[in-house]
């Protein structure tokens, strides 16, 4: 079947108008959600259709996976990356492809003329070719997607769990969002590697962003502290807001000798104090 | 069987535990340490288990014990070095060791008994002023 078709032929002999044509088509699809500049996409057309007649001269039309369409397999891989993160939508991504299909058709009519059983035969070839670059771009879109929501996620947890130095031996965890038991074996993790590592014998964990603090959550702190204790370094509770000390007394739960400060800056000045320092003005004139 | 050394240093005993425990061991130390703190008249105990992979129940209630014996001896007991995944280890078995002092390494355990002795002996001495 693809011995006899004349798209490759009819490629060759009209590539001109139909480039014109499908720069047109392009251009009335653009809906405006992305910023593509035109000559940009003139020379991406340029390059794809160019792309395209070598691949189809190369014959197998109903093979798009064969070695002859790298070429354009990789440029439209690379145009839907470069689309999905410069914000176009699935359906304007796609209608690169898909809108390459009415100039073909029509420079396929006008070579057919009156063969209408044959120009029906050769648009079903097309269209099932073009479908399925089409469904590629779909692909590669939705790859770019999904990669930039595992890197989110990937910076999130990392964002999460910030482990700081404040001073020679004493170390501050701003915990912020919800503390649910996975995130609670990661602080824990994390806060007793850094225990090890800078030889810390104070850790400050500040609940300023945590947004409620229930029964589970409690228990989840009292945990942490736990195991700091058990590695021979102090815990001291800060951020505590005046709601969050209600619902804690509300609760019944009991912190024990865990001590705790309003404000992260209260923890620090106890925990210089617990490490035999002070923080003093350097002279009177600095009062104020 | 097994015997964990016990080296004495200073006012101190100074227990290493290189070899995994085994709760037969766990019991011989215990036997052997409240022995050697009464025979030296020791006044710190430190246990190391930095070589410790895993501490089960039974030898995280063992540390326990040997603590509260020190402690009716007259001795304070420091377990130094535990690993983090230990240390998680025993707060998920809910064992957070109550009653035992605890430091990063022997030495801040060392600082602590000797922070602990001075302590006890300007306490001793104020009422004497």
């Amino acid at each position: 079947m693809s011995g006899s078709s004349r798209i490759p032929e009819v490629l060759r002999d009209n590539e001109a108008e139909i480039l014109a044509e499908w720069y047109k088509q392009q251009l009335a699809a653009n809906t405006g959600h992305g910023t593509l500049r035109e000559a940009d996409l003139r020379e991406q057309s340029r390059a794809f259709l160019s792309a395209f007649r070598e691949a189809v001269q190369g014959g197998d039309l109903q093979n798009t996976r064969a070695e002859n369409w790298t070429a354009v397999r990789d440029f439209l891989a690379e145009v839907s990356r470069t689309r999905a993160r410069q914000g176009f939508t699935p359906a304007e991504t796609a209608a690169i492809v898909f809108s390459l299909k009415q100039p073909l058709f029509d420079a396929l009519a006008a070579a057919y003329g009156s063969d209408a059983a044959g120009l029906v035969k050769e648009i079903w070839t097309a269209t099932q070719l073009l479908d399925r670059l089409g469904l590629l771009t779909f692909e590669a879109y939705q790859k770019t997607r999904e990669d930039i929501i595992a890197r989110q996620q990937q910076e999130m947890m990392e964002l999460s769990t910030p482990v700081v130095q404040l001073w020679d031996g004493i170390l501050a965890l701003p915990l912020i969002g919800t503390l649910d038991s996975a995130r609670t074996q990661v602080v824990m993790e994390t806060l007793l590697q850094q225990i090890v590592q800078t030889s810390a014998s104070i850790a400050i964990i500040d609940i300023t962003g945590v947004a409620t603090v229930d029964t589970l959550v409690a228990q989840h702190l009292l945990k942490t502290v736990a195991a700091a204790r058990l590695m021979g370094a102090d815990c001291v509770i800060s951020g505590v807001r005046p709601q969050i000390a209600q619902t804690i007394v509300h609760l019944g739960v009991e912190l024990g000798d865990v001590a705790s400060k309003a404000t992260l800056a209260d923890a620090f000045q106890l925990a210089l104090k617990r490490t035999g320092r002070v923080v003093s003005r350097l002279s009177a004139e600095g009062r104020g | 069987m097994e015997r964990i050394p016990i080296l004495k240093v200073g006012p101190n005993l100074l227990v290493t535990i290189q070899v995994d425990m085994h709760d037969q061991t766990a019991v011989a130390l215990q036997e052997d340490l409240t022995d050697r703190i009464v025979e030296k008249r020791a006044s710190g105990v430190l246990i190391d288990i930095s070589s410790l992979d895993v501490v089960d129940s039974f030898i995280g209630r063992m540390l326990a014990n040997i603590a509260a014996m020190s402690r009716i001896l007259g001795a304070t007991t420091v377990v130094v070095g535990m690993r983090p995944s230990v240390a998680i280890t025993l707060v998920e078995l809910g064992l957070s060791l109550k009653g035992v002092r605890t430091a990063l390494n022997v030495e801040r355990g060392m600082e602590m008994l000797q922070a602990e002795e001075q302590a006890e002996t300007n306490a001793g001495r104020d009422p004497e002023l």
